[in-house]
């Protein structure tokens, strides 16, 4: 699945969209892939405070459970709440199943994200890890 | 033809249909007889007014042979340890000699009861006193707790230990430091205990790496948790420096003994800087793991933390008799009813004194020696991610058959049909698709020949005929279940056909 080229990236496999002062948080299609079939997924209340490179929370798989890593520091505005029931979504399309939007702190932060063509290069180095 | 005629061992899995205990009952059978009711009856309406129950919901009637056939039959539905090899890795699978069960069945033993007074519940005093004594020489520890229930029961009193012991020198400290390669029961652990969990990363050798753990020990941390030999089954060669950077910052080093069965007669944590660790009595000690358990997790630690050990502790008194002493005003607290689950210090015992030292550090050379006769018969045949030397067990990854589409889970279900209990599929997550092995000493050259040849015969299969490894397994009572639904709508109980 091709990654989309206005979003970021990070590392640990999240991407972020940003739309002025909003971004919107998600997985990768390569992470949701190595999880296998997700069966739960744990978000943040509205209005917690998120820091970037910290936990904000949990998706758990068939396999095992992983940590969620905020990708920016910002306040979540929104959750996804259609994944409570309908986690298979983020298995489905990983890069329309959005997980939070969050009001950035400082919208430029984004910018030390990796691009989808340096993150395209990561995964391909990490071979599928 | 199904792919079945090469298997060579004898037992398949017995197949038969058998309904739920519930569907089985008809009005008005039972298993019981009471004699008639020689004291005054009772209206508990009268007693407790509407809390009084009525209506006491769908219990199944049925008689009592039904319920011996219906448990009977269910029970040769499982795989254990007795039925052939159990190489689920990091769980240490490893035969429960029978002499065990013969030493807990005494009646000495099998009806003592908790409340008996100490004066007589000396014998039970002793066993515990003399198997803490073997445990404290085989870890290399001062002091020890025979309460915690299991591993991770163990884990939290360790952890509970090292917080009261840092906050009695006046700071509890913020962090745990654990290693990419851990059980998952390490950072709960932590958590639990209100430390917050910082990940510590391995080098390409599958160990800690040095410099990480340099930079990120401070005066914030309170311990590392780390399994020595670690998940991979490598053992740590710099145990000894690790424990010195953690000292000189005034951490502590936590150790997981869930991999003991490398290490019992060879080394002891004690000596290569532990501060306290867990054992897991139902892996290492041969009493019985999982649902026959109950598991036992001992705690042992150095004299630093003997004072925060959970009270009661069992001492030698004045006159020469055994006793437990409560008075440990900086103890814990208890963390079991009772003394913990004594039927398997019993267990423990007999297993220690059966071998004896020499028949321990055997134990250990053979489980090491069975693990690398495994690693060598299937490096062919499947990816060995790390290469350095391995101890008890040994970790693939399913890299070359993912091209095929064949994931480590669909070649354990593959793994069924061959009369073998699946591996440990999936962990430790520093290896993508891992293949975690452990055999024990437990299995014979042959029945390791045979392990072997199943799964070079699976990787066979993978290349030739992947489907028949995608829908096994094929020879149990039902085939491949659907465990993603399962998990997102989960169906927890029966309920009466309306």
């Amino acid at each position: 699945m091709a990654y989309p080229a206005d979003y970021k990236y990070t590392k640990e496999h999240e991407w972020l969209k940003v739309e002025g002062n909003t971004g919107t948080i998600g997985i990768t299609d390569h992470a949701q892939e190595s999880l296998g079939d997700i069966v739960f997924v744990e978000l943040p209340k509205v209005g917690t405070e998120i820091i970037a490179g910290k936990t904000f929370g949990t998706v758990e798989s068939v396999k095992a459970v992983s940590d969620l890593f905020a990708p920016v520091t910002g306040t979540v505005t929104e959750i996804n709440e259609a994944l409570n029931t309908a986690p298979e979504q983020v298995n489905k399309d990983a890069h329309a199943a959005w997980m939070i939007k969050v009001e950035l702190k400082d919208p430029s932060e984004a910018n030390q994200l990796l691009s989808v063509g340096d993150y395209e290069k990561f995964v391909a180095e990490e071979g599928g890890h | 033809m199904n792919g079945n005629e090469k298997i060579r061992k004898a037992t398949t899995h017995i197949s038969q249909n058998e309904v739920l205990i519930f569907e089985r009952s008809s009005a008005g059978k039972k298993a019981y007889m009471l004699p008639p009711l020689d004291v005054p009856d009772v209206d508990p309406a009268k007693l407790l007014g509407e809390l009084a129950r009525e209506d006491l919901g769908h219990m199944p009637e049925v008689s009592e042979i039904e319920i011996i056939r219906h448990y009977t039959r269910l029970s040769t539905w499982n795989y254990a340890v007795d039925h052939g090899m159990y190489p689920l890795g990091s769980c240490t699978m490893k035969y429960n000699a029978r002499v065990n069960e013969t030493v807990a069945r005494l009646p000495g033993l099998a009806e003592a009861h908790p409340y008996q007074p100490e004066r007589i519940s000396q014998g039970a005093l002793l066993i515990m006193k003399l198997l803490s004594e073997q445990l404290l020489e085989i870890t290399g520890m001062d002091a020890i707790t025979l309460q915690p229930a299991a591993g991770a029961h163990g884990e939290l009193t360790g952890i509970l230990m090292v917080r009261a012991c840092l906050e009695s020198r006046g700071n509890p400290r913020k962090k745990i430091l654990i290693p990419d390669s851990a059980h998952g029961t390490n950072p709960a652990t932590a958590a639990m205990v209100g430390y917050s969990v910082e990940n510590l990363k391995s080098n390409a050798a599958g160990m800690v790496d040095i410099p990480s753990l340099e930079a990120q020990v401070n005066e914030d941390v309170a311990a590392l948790m780390l399994t020595n030999p670690n998940t991979l089954g490598v053992f740590e060669r710099e145990i000894h420096k690790i424990a010195e950077i953690l000292h000189r910052k005034g951490a502590l080093l936590y150790m997981d003994g869930a991999n003991m069965n490398a290490l019992v007669g060879k080394v002891r944590p004690g000596d290569f800087g532990a501060d306290v660790m867990h054992l897991n009595l139902h892996k290492t000690f041969s009493t019985p793991h999982g649902g026959g358990g109950p598991g036992s997790g001992p705690v042992a630690c150095k004299k630093i933390l003997d004072p925060f050990l959970p009270a009661p502790v069992i001492v030698t008194k004045a006159d020469g008799t055994l006793g437990f002493e409560y008075n440990r005003p900086q103890s814990i607290g208890r963390v079991r009813m009772f003394y913990g689950n004594f039927g398997m210090h019993v267990r423990a015992l007999a297993y220690i004194m059966a071998n004896g030292p020499d028949g321990l550090r055997q134990t250990t050379e053979d489980a090491v020696l069975n693990a690398n006769y495994v690693r060598k018969g299937l490096e062919d045949a499947y990816e060995l991610p790390y290469k350095t030397p391995t101890m008890h067990e040994v970790v693939f990854s399913d890299r070359r058959q993912t091209a095929k589409g064949i994931k480590t889970g669909d070649i354990a279900k593959r793994l069924i049909d061959y009369g073998f209990h699946p591996y440990t599929v999936s962990f430790p997550l520093v290896v993508p698709g891992a293949l975690m092995i452990e055999p024990t000493e437990s299995e014979s050259k042959a029945s390791l020949d045979l392990f072997i040849e199943a799964m070079k015969d699976i990787a066979e299969e993978v290349e030739q005929n992947p489907e028949i490894i995608l829908e096994a397994p094929h020879n149990t009572r039902i085939s491949r279940l659907d465990e993603t639904t399962a998990a997102r709508k989960p169906i927890l109980r029966w309920k009466p056909q309306s």
